[in-house]
């Protein structure tokens, strides 16, 4: 079973078409890793497949960073 | 202001015959058939199984992993095909490119419905907040033009047209309009389609339009034969670059041919069937004929619209005889959907190819499956077998629902 990290990076990797070795923990979504508003709503969308969860909007905009998104399905599943 | 003369000096195609102009090219000059069964979906309860589909397409040595998983189908194919021709063109490499008059004109006639049908069934399922935010940018029709603007940075005109079968024609002879007015020195144009999706053949069908003939899908294709049943539903996308003549001269680039007429007319008549005397189609040639300031009996070739349906081929011949007179008996017309297929909003570009490719190489491409000519479908055909000739001048039909007609008309570029 692969940890929380290691799928979130994964998910990232996939929806916004970026290499593994270029996700850091600290990376942007926007600034780092190229991701527009569309893109960001659908890897708000794609983790909440994957963690079987609900992401409520006003959450969702307050994932900056990977590391966020790893702190906050930690927090919520 | 007299008119801008516009030539073509780029060409890309996807077709069920081949992922490029030059391995289509090929197929149609061996009279090879593209058809096939059906894969991309389960079609087993349909009553039409076959296709024209595009086939071992490498999407990643094209677009990058978000075009590829962000954008339906027949972007992905328009795409492509506007990069072979840009590419082709060697637009890339004139310095002296100026991009803010460099537009784009490729539509599609039904667009994204792959992916309409893969989010109605994910909200039907799971609810609106799961309907993806590329939704739109990945399905409507504009968003071939509006991915070429960004990819080559061309600021110009930028439009698709969206008339069904016709598509292809339209856009062609509108950006051919847009140079010889002045609006552009350079357009991308053409069409794109990706329709043979469950609902796309389940609606085809229904309206009765589609060859049943599963169990032989090379032979289903077969305009102007007696046992023609209907036209076959194909993928891909045509295409090309046009260029104002001193433009594509001053750059010293490789000239196919010359656009020289366009024309537009419709039926008035039925959504979807033509009436018997094609005097729609005709209209559309003359208004084509007019422009390009030619006398009729300068046409050596016509690519027919020619799907294979009973009432259409009819149509076209009739057309043909009342607009060209004993000149119909002289000029030879075929049809190339015979090998392709019906690309629907893709035909015309397509299409316009062949006919520009016939004129470069003087070869005039076969209509396959003409065993035994049906009554009325008494023309040059040009059965079976390319055949090589001197054209000079070639014509290209298309029609779509909605009784919407376009003709385009190229001319041999002797330098």
């Amino acid at each position: 079973m692969s940890t929380v990290e290691e799928r979130v990076k994964k998910i990232v990797c996939e929806q916004l078409g970026v290499k593994e070795s270029e996700v850091q923990n600290t990376s942007s979504f926007v600034e780092d890793l190229g991701a527009d508003s569309l893109d960001t709503v659908e890897l708000v969308m794609a983790l909440e497949e994957e963690f079987e969860t609900e992401i409520p909007d006003e959450e969702a905009e307050k994932l900056g960073t990977v590391q966020d998104a790893i702190d906050y399905i930690v927090a919520h599943t | 202001m007299g008119k801008r003369r516009v030539v073509i000096t780029g060409m890309g195609m996807l077709s069920p015959l081949g992922n490029d102009v030059k391995s289509t090219w090929e197929g149609i000059q061996a009279g090879r058939s593209g058809i096939g069964m059906i894969d991309r979906f389960d079609a087993t309860d349909y009553n039409t199984r076959i296709g024209g589909a595009i086939k071992d397409l490498d999407l990643d040595a094209w677009l990058s992993s978000k075009e590829a998983r962000k954008l339906d189908a027949f972007i992905h194919y328009g795409l492509i095909a506007a990069q072979q021709a840009v590419d082709d063109s060697g637009l890339d490499d004139y310095d002296g490119l100026d991009k803010e008059r460099v537009g784009v004109a490729i539509g599609s006639g039904i667009g994204g419905l792959e992916y309409i049908e893969k989010t109605v069934l994910t909200m039907d399922k799971s609810g609106p907040r799961k309907v993806s935010p590329f939704f739109v940018p990945a399905s409507v029709i504009n968003m071939i033009s509006g991915n070429a603007a960004i990819r080559f940075g061309f600021k110009g005109p930028n439009i698709a047209i969206v008339t069904a079968c016709t598509t292809g024609t339209h856009n062609i002879g509108y950006a051919a309009r847009t140079i010889a007015y002045g609006d552009a020195d350079v357009m991308l144009a053409g069409g794109s389609e990706m329709a043979t999706t469950r609902t796309g053949v389940a609606a085809f069908s229904a309206a009765r339009a589609l060859s049943t003939r599963n169990d032989e899908p090379e032979k289903a294709s077969r305009p102007w034969d007696k046992d023609r049943d209907g036209f076959v539903l194909s993928d891909g996308a045509g295409v090309v670059v046009l260029e104002e003549l001193e433009h594509a001269k001053a750059r010293g680039a490789t000239i196919y041919g010359e656009v020289i007429g366009f024309g537009m007319s419709d039926d008035a008549h039925h959504i979807t069937a033509p009436p018997e005397s094609g005097e729609g189609a005709a209209r559309s040639m003359v208004n084509a004929i007019r422009d390009a300031g030619i006398s009729p009996d300068e046409v050596d070739y016509i690519n027919a619209h020619g799907t294979s349906t009973q009432v259409g081929d009819v149509a076209e011949v009739a057309a043909v005889r009342s607009v060209f007179g004993d000149h119909a008996d002289k000029l030879a017309m075929s049809s190339t959907k015979s090998m392709t297929g019906h690309l629907l909003g893709a035909a015309g570009a397509v299409e316009g190819i062949f006919s520009v490719l016939a004129l470069r190489d003087g070869i005039l491409p076969p209509t396959i499956n003409l065993e035994n000519a049906d009554e009325g479908c008494d023309l040059d055909f040009v059965p079976n077998k390319a055949r090589k000739s001197d054209v000079r001048v070639a014509l290209s039909n298309s029609f779509g629902f909605g009784g919407t007609n376009g003709t385009l008309i190229f001319r041999r570029f002797d330098a």
